[in-house]
């Protein structure tokens, strides 16, 4: 079991490498102009040829792309092409503001779904269950953007509850719940509608084997079926299938951050886009990819061991 | 076999009303993005005397935009970026990814595992992410944007056409028909597309709707259809300041996406592809 294990952390790290390859040639589709682009109305062909030569622009991509990986492994992804702090600083101070509203959506995301999903799949066929379906239906089809412009237009603009805009204020407890209501709120609505489809589907899936058709043919109450003889064996697809959804948590906090201006790591690589500062683009790239693989990796790592089959004797 | 046991064994129809709403709202946004230009009620630039962000009125009954704009009309046009772009980005990537996988299915060995493999890389690079980096490189226009939401979904089309196909491929009447001395050619058009051809379109369907999604949250950023074009995802971007009003400016084109995409899972749900659909999410 811990060579599958060893051989899944290898895989994601092979990944890993080719993603860093596909960020790294995407950035560099329109090769040399990024001297050009730095240097604006100041390009005399010398400053241009003395600036090639300080970014190793003249060096083949081979060997810029392992220049660019040796630093970032040894935690030094190079500078702002824009703001000329280096990238290591800019991402530090909002890395942390970014795992807080994750963490915080996980908190509430994973629960809720959790209860969704079992008690949808448990009473299935009923109207809960019908309406489970319709309603995470609705909420995976629309937009991340659109469930945040309702959440403000209902409860900053109508209600005046809460603010429109976020700030990571952790001081109290009120400024806890004002700055981060919204933003986790609409961030969850998309996690718990995936998380909730996935652990009905793994609990459906036990709930139809015949070993429960038997337990339910010897007349066990329901509670003990789903709590002593189901759900044991779907913990491990279920636990699956909940990191697996907090990936989806990706693309949302990227349109969520932009909305309510909450200064994390996906504002900050959206502002890096409009300017074109290539390092940070790529260096918050390959965060964003190493969290997705991270989280797949979890993913992998609790089905191989919710699975006796795979357990040293 | 009687013929009551052969009238049980037929399955219940599966086309349902929802299924039959969901396709006319799917053939009504067809229908308006192809029509355009004969249906909008004002030119999609043309300024109107109602002032900005104005709410519904008889004259622009989703009210204007930040420029005064009518944007009945602006929705109207954005129907064209919005469902043109990603159908075709849904056509290239769904073609493309299903003749792959099919040759990865029929020819096995290097040419399988290659593509596989590739596929299995490409597929964990978060869309939204990756489609910042190619917009950062190459910048927003149209072909730019086609090509990566198309891009973005060759490997997820190439996955399902490829398993499909394998185990059609496997089925007795493929070893018959190669027996038979039929070429490959034959054996994919006439025995293997027909019978993997619906899950393919179910499958087709699902990829639309995400592209739909994925093109208005880029446009919706700042990064997608350029002013003074604008699909859905910009035009709720471009009015935004209306959201302190609850101006209609910013709720119909949101809407307009939520109308198409609910609508487009409904066909699919209510048409038959709910099965299908169990087994194309992992």
């Amino acid at each position: 079991m811990l060579a599958l294990i060893a051989g899944r952390i290898g895989h994601t790290l092979l990944t890993l490498l080719a993603m860093s390859v596909v960020i790294f040639v995407g950035t560099n589709l329109l090769p040399g102009d990024v001297a050009d682009a730095l240097l604006g109305q100041a390009a005399t062909p010398e400053a241009t040829a003395a600036l090639r030569t300080a970014l190793h622009l003249n060096e083949p991509a081979v060997l810029r792309y392992l220049h660019w990986l040796i630093g970032l492994l040894s935690g030094d992804p190079g500078r702002s092409l824009v703001s000329h702090i280096p990238v290591a600083e800019l991402i530090g101070s909002r890395l942390g503001n970014s795992l807080l509203l994750a963490g915080l959506t996980a908190a509430i995301a994973v629960p809720v779904s959790l209860l969704l999903g079992l008690s949808a799949a448990v009473w299935r066929g009923s109207a809960f269950d019908h309406l489970t379906t319709m309603g995470t239906i609705a909420a995976i089809s629309v937009p991340d953007f659109l469930i945040a412009t309702i959440a403000v237009i209902i409860f900053a603009v109508e209600l005046q509850w809460l603010p429109a805009l976020s700030t990571p204020k952790v001081a109290t407890f009120a400024a806890l719940i004002a700055s981060f209501t919204l933003p986790v709120l609409t961030l969850s609505l998309a996690v718990i509608a995936q998380m909730t489809r996935m652990t009905r589907a793994a609990l459906v899936g036990v709930l139809d084997s015949s070993y429960v058709e038997m337990a339910r043919l010897k007349g066990l109450s329901p509670a003990r079926i789903v709590f002593h003889h189901a759900l044991p064996n779907a913990a491990g697809p279920i636990a699956n299938a909940a990191a697996l959804s907090l990936s989806s948590l990706l693309g949302g906090v990227i349109i969520v951050e932009v909305v309510f201006n909450y200064p994390g790591l996906a504002k900050l690589m959206v502002d890096a886009v409009s300017t074109r500062d290539m390092p940070l683009i790529q260096a918050c790239a390959i965060l964003f990819c190493a969290g997705y693989m991270v989280l797949v990796l979890l993913a992998d790592i609790c089905s191989i061991l919710s699975n006796p089959r795979l357990r040293p004797a | 076999m009687s013929d009551t046991a052969l009238r049980t064994a037929r399955p219940r129809s599966t086309r349902t009303l929802p299924g039959w709403i969901g396709l006319a709202v799917v053939a009504f946004w067809l229908l308006v993005a192809l029509f355009a230009p004969l249906i909008t009620p004002h030119p999609p630039a043309a300024i109107l005397r109602l002032g900005m962000l104005s709410p519904a009125s008889a004259a622009a009954p989703f009210g204007t935009d930040f420029l005064g704009r009518d944007m009945l009309s602006r929705v109207i046009y954005g129907a064209r970026y919005t469902v043109g772009l990603a159908l075709l980005a849904t056509v290239f990537a769904s073609t493309i990814g299903s003749v792959l996988g099919i040759l990865a299915a029929v020819s096995g060995g290097w040419t399988d595992a290659g593509l596989s493999r590739s596929a299995d890389a490409l597929i964990s690079i978060p869309h939204l992410m990756f489609a910042l980096v190619i917009v950062a490189a190459l910048g927003s226009s149209l072909p730019v944007l086609v090509g990566l939401i198309a891009f973005s979904y060759v490997p997820g089309a190439f996955r399902i056409a490829r398993s499909l196909a394998a185990n059609v491929n496997a089925m007795d009447f493929i070893q018959v028909a190669r027996a038979r001395g039929e070429g490959t050619p034959y054996i994919v058009l006439h025995e293997i597309l027909p019978n993997i051809m619906l899950p393919v379109l179910t499958d087709f369907g699902l990829r639309f709707v995400f592209a739909v999604l994925l093109l208005s949250s880029l446009s919706f950023l700042g990064l997608g259809i350029q002013p003074p074009n604008a699909d859905w995802g910009a035009l709720v971007r471009e009015n935004i300041d209306g959201i302190y009003d609850a101006a209609p400016a910013v709720i119909a084109p949101a809407i307009a996406i939520a109308t198409l995409t609910i609508a487009v899972n409904m066909m699919i749900d209510g048409l038959g592809g709910r099965r299908l659909r169990a087994r194309l999410e992992r």
